[in-house]
């Protein structure tokens, strides 16, 4: 472990590096540790999947990000990796109904799972279609700003990861990234994904996003309670996407992801798909309930329907 | 072992020496590449944020241009077959100029890729046994795969006809054979993986078309023999290899070919989106007419039309496709041509409009430009720096002496006409 001194010396460094332009700075920048780097940046660069990790490899790695974290946000940030709990396959059910289109799902959201605030980055996309033209994304708008929502003749669709059955980002990724838990959640591992954003090509629903830049978030907004495939905060250069709040319900059974909770209509439903008593089953069963692109066949496990 | 290193020394030499016109070119490809490394520590420094790529169209200029070099690359060395065909007089150097010209744009397709990713830092992952090579699942890994293949077996052939016509020796046609041989369904194999890596996402109707393949290779056809030509011409012109006009014509007749074919190609699709209208539509018409007020991609994909469909007449028709004014004019068409319609013109509108409808319109920034620059600089170096091994080789210039250790050089000053011609009309 490096002491204050060597570190200050590191630092001291890092920051003549930064003047150098040119080849050296690439280097530099390629983030190659130096052969002087402490030994948890060597650690950090040779970590391997997530995966592939044995129990103690993993406690090493969680104390290290956690270490890092505390050191970066000035605050004591706990990093878990909550296994699936067995018997869960989660669902996700949207009322269309019911939604008016305030987007506060999408702030809840970017709150809850530490998204960058500058850049903004959004898992939850909410579309305004025309009631006349129905479910058609040609037509939709992302970006509309009225006083007051919901518009006349308008509807709205929240789209975010679906958690496929038959993923396609999970296909592509040329080095297992990113996979399907056992609890139906799509994760990616953002210290092992290279930033080739194939995934983003493949996914039909746009629920993918890119850290073009290193994430701006403040210390103040941390969320401090965190998974290591969920919403840990982000290294520049990666992908991430919506995980179902993955550090929410595999921590605590039968708590609500942060969006379900934001909804002021209750247009959102979550649940454990395999429990026959669960809401999310009633409302497969009952209500009239359609899945975005099936012809693709990607079945989601984020259904939409229709309450009433 | 002696015998290898001092070619290596003679190489060392003969890349050192040349004329003026040599230096200079030299000079400026480093400066150019000086640009390019510039370029890309800021990019380093700031995050892809500096590009003109986002969420929405998640691939761009950097992914545009790989598409594209793939093909030149395959067609460089598919080139060897109408060499065989055809048998044209001074096949092994044809062969060799093509190997070479791939192995360069292979190093120009990796350095693409490379500064595309977000972490550069983690390229091992790729690596079978240190790293998951998610292999045969992705595409992706199916491209590192023969990509990489590709590469060195270019490689491997060339250094080997050169080492062997170094040492006065005939190749050995066990070994080399097969391995031209290979080279052919090795070219074919690169450009129909590239073309899959977009056909199998079902999520972009752009690219999931069947036709996309056939269409790769049709256009790589047009591209790669159209640079092969110019470059066939500036090579006989300033140095001693014989390249016949015969053998031009042949590969600028088989460019009027695939050019057929490409646009009939490219016309069944735009038949079948058309009159079919249904919402897969959409990005095609974004590409040709623009959508709802979006058109940035309408001008460059016109002036791709016309160039290929002009260049296409100008192959076809004897008079102009044996003139070198008109003959060299259409090369640069179609290079030209190609070189949107395979990169920008595929890429950018098969991510516009995005999977819910959205339309970003994407321009490079300086940023991506100038990196892109340097990389075509590299290229152009790497390029030049194997021909100025290679052509005093092939013509004689370049030996192993008599007492079969220490290289001869007669040739130090490579293209010398240019400076000759220069020094002239100084002169005058
Ligand atoms: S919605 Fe997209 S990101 Fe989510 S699992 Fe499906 S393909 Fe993957
Ligand atoms: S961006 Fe990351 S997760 Fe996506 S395909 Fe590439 S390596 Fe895999």
């Amino acid at each position: 472990m490096p002491n204050e001194g060597t570190r200050d010396a590191h630092a001291h460094r890092m920051s003549r590096r930064k003047m150098m332009k040119g080849a050296a700075a690439v280097l530099g920048a390629l983030a190659i540790p130096a052969a002087d780097a402490p030994a948890s940046v060597w650690e950090a660069f040779f970590q391997k999947n997530f995966r592939e990790l044995s129990k103690p490899e993993l406690e090493k790695v969680l104390a290290r990000l956690e270490k890092e974290y505390g050191k970066r946000y000035g605050k004591a940030v706990k990093v878990k990796a909550t296994p699936p709990i067995e018997g869960v396959l989660y669902g996700y059910g949207l009322d269309l109904s019911r939604c008016i289109g305030c987007r506060r799902c999408v702030y809840g959201c970017v709150q809850e799972n530490n998204q960058s605030r500058d850049p903004q980055i959004h898992w939850i996309r909410v579309l305004q279609l025309s009631k006349e033209r129905g479910v058609d994304l040609e037509e939709a708008e992302q970006y509309y700003n009225p006083a007051k929502v919901p518009e006349k003749g308008h509807f709205y669709m929240p789209v975010q990861c679906h958690q496929c059955e038959n993923p396609p980002c999970v296909k592509v990724c040329p080095v297992q990234a990113t996979w399907k838990e056992r609890d139906g959640i799509t994760v990616v591992d953002y210290n092992w994904c290279i930033g080739c954003r194939y995934c983003m090509a493949a996914c039909p629903y746009g629920a993918r996003h890119f850290n073009w830049k290193k994430p701006g978030l403040p210390a103040a907004d941390l969320v401090t309670e965190t998974h290591y495939l969920g919403n840990r905060p982000r290294p520049v250069g990666v992908v991430e996407k919506c995980t179902f709040c993955i550090q929410r319900v595999r921590n605590t059974p039968g708590r609500y992801t942060a969006c379900v909770e934001a909804c002021p209509v209750g247009a959102r439903k979550f649940g454990n798909l395999l429990d026959p008593e669960g809401e999310i089953r009633y409302l497969i069963e009952n209500k009239r309930v359609f899945i975005l692109k099936e012809d693709l066949n990607t079945r989601p496990k984020f259904y939409y329907f229709y309450a009433t | 072992m002696r015998k290898i290193w001092e070619f290596f020394k003679g190489t060392l030499f003969l890349v050192s020496k040349g004329s003026r016109a040599y230096y200079a070119w030299m000079v400026s490809l480093l400066i150019l590449m000086a640009v390019g490394v510039a370029a890309y520590a800021y990019q380093l420094q700031n995050g892809l944020i500096v590009t003109a790529m986002r969420d929405e169209v998640s691939w761009g200029f950097y992914i545009s241009n790989f598409t594209f070099l793939v093909g030149v690359a395959a067609a460089a060395v598919l080139l060897v077959i109408p060499a065989y065909v055809y048998k044209w007089k001074p096949i092994k150097e044809i062969a060799v100029l093509g190997e070479m010209l791939a192995v360069s744009a292979m190093v120009m397709c990796l350095l693409f890729v490379t500064v595309d990713i977000g972490r550069p830092d983690r390229f091992w992952h790729l690596i079978p046994k240190f790293g998951i090579l998610n292999f045969p699942q992705s595409l992706l890994a199916w491209d590192v795969v023969v990509l990489n293949t590709y590469l060195i077996l270019n490689l491997v052939i060339a250094v080997y006809i050169c080492y062997k016509h170094y040492n006065r020796e005939e190749p050995n046609p066990n070994f080399f054979n097969p391995m031209i041989l290979f080279s052919i369904p090795a070219a074919v194999s690169i450009h129909t993986v590239t073309a899959f890596l977009y056909n199998g996402l079902a999520a972009r109707p752009f690219w999931n078309a069947s036709i996309l393949a056939p269409r790769f290779l049709a256009s790589a056809f047009c591209s790669g023999p159209a640079f092969m030509i110019i470059l066939f011409q500036v090579i006989r012109k300033y140095t001693r290899i014989d390249i016949k006009n015969e053998a031009v014509f042949k590969v600028a007749e088989l460019i009027a070919y695939s050019m057929f074919i490409n646009l009939f190609l490219l016309g069944a699709e735009v038949f079948k989106e058309f009159y079919s209208d249904t919402i897969h539509l959409a990005p095609m018409h974004y590409l040709f007419f623009g959508l709802k007020g979006h058109s940035n991609l309408v001008p460059y994909i016109w002036t791709a039309m016309i160039f290929n469909v002009t260049a296409f007449f100008l192959f076809l028709i004897p008079q102009t496709r044996e003139n070198f004014v008109t003959l060299n004019i259409g090369c640069v068409l179609i290079f030209v041509g190609v070189y949107i319609e395979k990169g920008m013109g595929l890429v950018i509108p098969g991510l516009v409009p995005d999977v819910l409808g959205e339309i970003y319109e994407y321009a490079p920034t300086g940023t991506e430009l100038l990196l892109a620059l340097g990389i075509w600089a590299t290229g152009f170096f790497i390029y030049t720096l194997l021909l100025r091994v290679a052509i005093p080789i092939l013509t004689g210039e370049f030996y192993v002496g008599d007492d079969g250790v220490k290289p001869v050089i007669v040739d130090t000053e490579f293209i010398r006409k240019a400076d000759a011609l220069a020094e002239q009309s100084y002169r005058d």
